[in-house]
């Protein structure tokens, strides 16, 4: 119809399919970031990292380079290489959760568009997915995507008898980077639903991991004991990537912020630990996010 | 005419509250207005039948399909246009309606135009572009009326549509709510406080009082009904001569300083009212024709005992 026509009319035309109406979301989303310079701007940054060790599996496989670089041995390229990268990357992801998760559901909350979703054929769980998939894709392309780049530049460049002996590095990379991806988008956005001011959320994300860290290190210290880093997300994470890349991660290495401290906590018990904040804060968003909000 | 939304003893509850007691009735109107005090449960039923709360007991149907078991499909039916503001922060008024669109399952293209097409519409095309938080109150509603409308529902919720709007915005707005009542292929639900946007736009009404239907009425037939509607002035009437009156067939309802309005069913005359009023000593002081007005219906219903009929 024209739009000189000024008439109502009924819709009988084609419908998506009700599976991918969740990715309306992060589309929105990206055009909107796409648009500030901001965004690009640390996204670009963040891809400094991969490159940098793109070039260094690319110098060490090549003998001219090493040769006139004068250096028999740059850096080995075996777990712990792929461990440093998945750290750097990790904490570039976490500044990125801070910038962009708490904009994800506050404003909705505070303009009262929940209704506006929740009354379509979409549902509550749809409406979280979408929110979370704008924070794992953009984490995703920061993290594992580019590790298994690395690991299939090195694979490629090593042969095959190394991808059959390191397919584990890769899984660990997937894995280890997937568990810190949903971690942070769920807090997030658990932040973003219970605190409406943006910058409050961001500063809780923060204070998060660096107060609770504080607060298990004074727990540790006064009780003498290690239950405490229960309580200190990076140190739980730093455990379970550990155990994924079977690397110990107290002598310097992946990103300074996932080392572990002290004695090590049973891996069980960090898998446990972060299952349970999974949950907390899909309890924290279920309470949250409602077309209607009951008054009892 | 199929029902649109039929109520099967549905009871909602927040926490140990009851706020819809076992709603029974079927709607059947074009056009069907909400009415009720503050509190009666005019929001929690929307909000009910948009699926935003569980049923304690009972259910609703909406074109048949049961609002607990297939929650989704009654969604893809709807149209929602909320009391509150509501928007998505930092969007044009085009980007917020084909967004809407989409999410009600329209394909990106289909629902840019239904977008653009619903702002001509509403009267806001050469604000599409504005951002939404840049538009005044009037615009906004406009703008909510838009998101509802753009992917072609069934069945419209309007939730108090004209409020905070000047008397030209308002004007507009009725037209535009009539003129989709008109059309015949969308079903309205208006929720209002005010009896004057129901009585131009509506041609069933649901008054609800406590959480329970106060009265249920259809405006259409109310107004072809060829009673005789009589408006009195008396002076010492007392509810027993309200009972006398009632027991010769007359509806009857009694108001402050002696005012009563009846309905006189076929073969009551009105010299039988005279007679009355002189066996019980009442003076009738006055007595005009008058056509029930809806305001009446409502005021009549408010006076029902603890809601229901």
């Amino acid at each position: 119809m024209a739009v000189f026509k000024h008439a109502y009319k009924g819709y009988d035309g084609p419908l998506t399919p009700t599976w991918s109406r969740f990715l309306i979301l992060p589309r929105y989303a990206f055009e909107e970031m796409s648009s500030k310079r901001f965004y690009s701007m640390f996204f670009l940054v963040s891809m400094l990292a991969p490159l940098i060790f793109a070039l260094i599996i690319y110098i060490e496989h090549n003998l001219s380079a090493l040769k006139m670089l004068q250096i028999g041995n740059l850096v080995p390229i075996d777990p712990r290489f792929f461990l440093n990268f998945l750290g750097w990357q990790s904490m570039m992801a976490f500044f990125l959760a801070a910038f962009v998760g708490p904009g994800q559901i506050s404003p909705d909350l505070a303009n009262n568009a929940l209704s506006l979703y929740l009354a379509r054929p979409f549902s509550r769980a749809e409406y979280v997915l979408g929110k979370l998939s704008v924070l794992l894709i953009l984490m995703s392309i920061m993290t594992w995507i580019p590790g298994l780049l690395l690991f299939i530049l090195q694979a490629s460049l090593e042969g095959h008898g190394w991808l059959g002996q390191n397919l584990r590095i890769a899984n660990a990379i997937f894995f280890g980077a997937w568990i810190w991806i949903l971690l942070l988008s769920l807090l997030a956005l658990a932040l973003s639903a219970w605190v409406k001011w943006k910058p409050m959320a961001g500063g809780l994300l923060f204070g998060v991991f660096f107060v609770a860290a504080g607060f298990s290190g004074a727990i540790n210290a006064i009780l003498r004991t290690q239950w405490g880093n229960l309580l200190n997300l990076s140190h739980l994470i730093g455990a379970v990537w550990s155990s994924m890349f079977e690397q110990p991660m107290h002598r310097g290495s992946g990103a300074v912020f996932f080392r572990v401290h002290g004695e090590e906590t049973p891996i069980w018990c960090c898998w446990v630990a972060l299952l349970a904040i999974c949950g907390f804060c899909l309890y924290l968003l279920s309470r949250k996010i409602r077309g209607a909000e009951v008054v009892r | 005419m199929a029902p649109v939304i039929e109520l099967e003893n549905l009871e909602v509850r927040f926490g140990e509250r009851i706020i819809l007691k076992k709603l029974n009735g079927s709607l059947t109107g074009r056009s069907i207005g909400l009415l009720g005090p503050n509190g009666a449960g005019k929001s929690t039923l929307i909000n009910t039948l948009l699926g935003f709360h569980q049923p304690f007991s009972g259910t609703a149907r909406i074109f048949g399909k049961d609002i607990r078991s297939e929650a989704k499909n009654v969604r893809s039916l709807l149209g929602y246009m909320p009391e509150n503001d509501s928007f998505i922060a930092g969007m044009t008024g085009v980007h917020f309606v084909r967004l809407m669109a989409e999410l009600s399952g329209l394909p990106a293209e289909q629902a840019m135009e239904r977008a653009h097409e619903a702002f001509f519409w509403v009267g806001l095309g050469e604000a599409r572009y504005r951002n939404l938080g840049t538009y005044s109150l009037g615009m906004k509603q406009m703008a909510k009326l838009a998101q509802a409308i753009a992917h072609g529902p069934k069945l419209l919720f309007l939730d108090e549509p004209t409020n905070g709007l000047d008397p030209p915005a308002r004007a507009r707005m009725i037209q535009l709510i009539q003129e989709i009542r008109d059309r015949g292929d969308l079903r309205l639900i208006l929720s209002s406080h005010l009896l004057r946007d129901v009585d131009e736009c509506c041609d069933e009404v649901l008054i609800l009082k406590d959480g329970r239907i106060a009265a249920s009425c259809n405006l259409e037939e109310e107004r072809r009904a060829n009673r005789k509607f009589l408006e009195l002035e008396t002076r010492g009437a007392n509810g027993t001569f309200t009972a006398a009156i009632e027991r010769l067939g007359c509806e009857a309802a009694a108001f402050p300083n002696g005012r009563m309005k009846l309905v006189m069913p076929d073969g009551v005359e009105i010299r039988q009212l005279y007679a009355l009023a002189a066996d019980q000593n009442v003076q009738i002081r006055r007595l005009n024709h008058k056509r029930d007005s809806l305001e009446d219906i409502f005021l009549k219903a408010m006076e029902v005992p603890n809601g229901g009929v």
